[in-house]
């Protein structure tokens, strides 16, 4: 069995090991350090401890039996009312740079209906192949049928790596594929790339909201499966001339489905999807009011952006659960996020510290959100948003 | 309608403070917490069983130490708690908890609805719950934030989505993760504290469960960390001086001038 074991005679009691243990399952007891039981053996201590002294016995592990066949980079091209969502575009684009790594081909699965000629313009942000699949019933996402669908792909063309963007509609799809073919998937990536020696996918993703950050690979397995923040990867420049194929994979479609979709509501307060705008602007308990909240829309309609908020300001009352960002909220990766009023506790920077800009606009010139923001305003949201608002109609007319 | 909620043991991120001089987590005094979301999971399960009657079932896969939490499980009002630990256990990601947690399932038998939280706050995958129902061979649901009716062999509820939300239908049994706006957990009573302390918490090993261990821990799980670092924020920061109005000038211009355009 898998074990975590201090070599007595090299540790020297340096603690270097305890501040890396996320789960605190470290002392150091006479000099020495000892692996308390609440260790969940992720290994985090092994490569921190400068002197070799902690031994991290693996034992073999059975994987997938054809490892060689699986060939090429596949991405979940997620549309929604017809519309191929950014997310399939990023994915395509990071998905080029590692098919072009591994010298394979990159495929792009759409499912849904009447959608081939917006199918077909993916070649153009880097499919080599599109596999359609269209039927009535896949107008509408699914978890039951579009996960039967993505196992047959899958099982029929051997992706030796599968993107899906970490949508709430991914990250409902991607564990139960993975899970029912028996393979790894890492959650929210922000970073992935190829190991040159070995060929396998590196995937870097935030843990601990964001306090840790973690490489996993899934070295045994095939498909390698990830879930990739949306945001974080770059669409490639549209290419009008570059050719590739659609495919009408034979696959069949699932019917007597359990999971039934009865309605798609749309929030029509929310005037820009969170998760999908370029701007974001939050508030907090600074705001002092809900009525305040309506300064936060305006300055949002000036620039086109959306609404956030902080989970203080939802507690309150002020704002729907919805708008919330941070590790219990939503995560968010916008070009530019205003921070109104918020104080920048680590679980609201878990939702929004990827954000290209941060702007802190609070009274208090001590509050932490100062140290992760690029620039600052030290004073009053009520005085300093109204500005704002002004400067910004002034200078974009 | 007998319920199982799975809930897991995190560590208590109101303690996990950034030192942000060196940029590293603070770890003193860090205590085991229930995953928040997992609350909002055992809140709505006894909501269903006051309603409907039957029995709520609180899993858990860790450490022993693990029966301490789950005992305030039962002084919360659950009617069972059921500690899965072995050695064998350690080190899982999500694909070898799921397939343990089914196992820990499949012997308590008899279950209507499963629920999970949206995510835990250390690993924060959010991949346990589907990856759950697919190993049990049930529908699921994600991020629900409403039921809108349940009976025997039905369950009508919301999922939030990005823009809203939707109705999803499903037959029992099946599996649902909640999150936070779905309800406000109650405290425990002090009746119910009284009895969470006598109560006795089930204790399960693999044998136990017949689960093999080959799919179990380390062992079973094809994902691994192979290096974790603490990410630097090396920001530069400018943080602008005189009127509310001087100042919003002087942003407004640096943002006008970026590479990244605004349109109104
Ligand atoms: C398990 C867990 C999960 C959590 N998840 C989340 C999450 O998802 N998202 C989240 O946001 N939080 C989350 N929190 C809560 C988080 O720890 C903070 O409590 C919360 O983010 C604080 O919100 P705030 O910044 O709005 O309020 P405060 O911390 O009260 O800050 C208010 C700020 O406004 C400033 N201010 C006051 N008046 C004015 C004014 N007139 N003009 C300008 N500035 C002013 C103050 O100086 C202060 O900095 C979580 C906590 C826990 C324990
Ligand atoms: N070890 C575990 N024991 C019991 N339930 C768990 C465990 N790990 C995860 N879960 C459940 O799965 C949910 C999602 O966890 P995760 O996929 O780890 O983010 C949690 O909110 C729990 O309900």
């Amino acid at each position: 069995m898998a074990s975590i074991n201090i070599i007595k005679d090299k540790c020297i009691g340096c603690k270097i090991c305890i501040s890396n243990c996320p789960f605190g399952a470290i002392k150091v007891e006479n000099k020495k350090a000892e692996i308390l039981e609440n260790c969940t053996l992720c290994g985090a201590c092994v490569s921190s401890c400068k002197f070799m002294a902690i031994d991290f016995q693996k034992d073999e592990v059975k994987g997938t039996a054809d490892l060689e066949s699986y060939k090429g980079v596949l991405v979940f091209g997620e549309q929604k009312n017809g519309i191929v969502e950014n997310v399939a575009m990023e994915l395509l684009g990071e998905g080029r740079k590692l098919a072009d790594a591994l010298s394979t081909p990159l495929s792009v699965v759409v499912l849904g209906h009447d959608i081939k000629d917006k199918a077909e313009n993916l070649i153009k942000y880097g499919a080599d192949k599109v596999y359609l699949v269209d039927d009535k019933s896949l107008e509408i996402f699914n978890d039951e049928s579009y996960c039967d669908i993505i196992v047959q792909i899958i099982n029929k063309y051997k992706p030796e790596i599968v993107l899906f963007g970490a949508t709430t509609y991914g990250r409902s799809l991607a564990p139960r594929i993975s899970s029912r073919i028996n393979t790894g998937l890492t959650a929210d990536c922000t970073g992935l790339e190829i190991d040159p020696k070995d060929k396998v996918l590196m995937q870097t993703r935030p843990a601990f909201g964001g306090n840790l950050m973690a490489t996993i690979m899934c070295p045994n397995h095939r498909p390698q499966m990830s879930t990739v923040r949306p945001k974080v990867m770059k669409p490639l420049e549209i290419d009008n001339k570059r050719i590739g194929e659609v495919i009408i994979p034979n696959i069949s479609i699932p019917s007597n489905l359990k999971v039934n979709v009865k309605e798609i509501v749309s929030d029509l307060c929310e005037m820009v999807n969170l998760t999908e705008a370029d701007i974001i602007v939050s508030g907090g308990r600074g705001l002092g009011d809900p009525k305040n909240f309506k300064l936060l829309e305006d300055l949002a309609k000036v620039l086109n952006g959306a609404v956030g908020a902080s989970r203080a300001a939802v507690d309150a009352g002020w704002i729907e659960y919805s708008h919330q960002v941070g590790q219990t909220g939503k995560t968010v990766g916008p070009k530019i996020y205003f921070a109104c009023g918020i104080s920048g506790a680590v679980q609201h920077l878990a939702g929004m510290s990827s954000a290209d800009t941060i702007i802190a606009i609070n009274k208090n010139p001590d509050a932490p959100i100062f140290k992760i923001a690029h620039f600052g305003i030290v004073g009053d949201v009520l005085e300093v948003i109204p500005a704002l608002i002004s400067e910004f109609r002034a200078k974009l007319g | 309608m007998n319920i199982i909620v799975c809930i897991k043991q995190v560590p208590g991120t109101n303690e996990v403070k950034m030192n942000m001089e060196t940029n590293t987590i603070i770890r003193e005094g860090v205590e085991a917490i229930v995953n928040p979301f997992d609350m909002y999971a055992v809140e709505e399960a006894l909501r269903i069983r006051d309603n409907l009657g039957g029995r709520v079932t609180a899993l858990s896969m860790g450490i022993p130490a693990v029966s301490v939490l789950l005992k305030d499980m039962i002084g919360l009002g659950v009617d069972d708690a059921v500690l899965m630990s072995d050695r064998a256990f350690a080190g899982a990601d999500s694909l070898a908890t799921s397939y343990t947690l089914s196992m820990g399932i499949k012997k308590i038998g008899g279950y209507d609805l499963i629920i999970c939280g949206k995510q835990a706050t250390d690993g924060d995958t959010a991949q346990v719950g589907p990856s759950l129902a697919e190993k049990l061979g049930l529908p699921h649901t994600t991020y629900v934030r409403r039921i809108e009716e349940i009976k025997e062999g039905y369950i009508r509820c919301q999922r939030l989505t990005d823009d809203g939300y939707e109705v999803i239908e499903m037959p029992l049994p099946a599996v649902i993760t909640v999150v936070k706006e779905i309800n406000e957990p109650r405290l425990p009573s002090i009746k119910a504290m009284m009895r969470a302390k006598k109560a006795e918490v089930t204790v399960w090993t693999a044998d136990d469960v017949g689960a093999d261990i080959d799919k179990c821990g380390l062992k079973g799980s094809p994902t691994q960390v192979v290096k974790t670092f603490i990410p630097v924020h090396d920001i530069e920061s400018e943080v602008f001086e005189g009127t509310p109005e001087e100042q919003s000038k002087q942003l407004v211009e640096k943002l006008t001038n970026m590479k990244f355009k605004i349109c109104t």
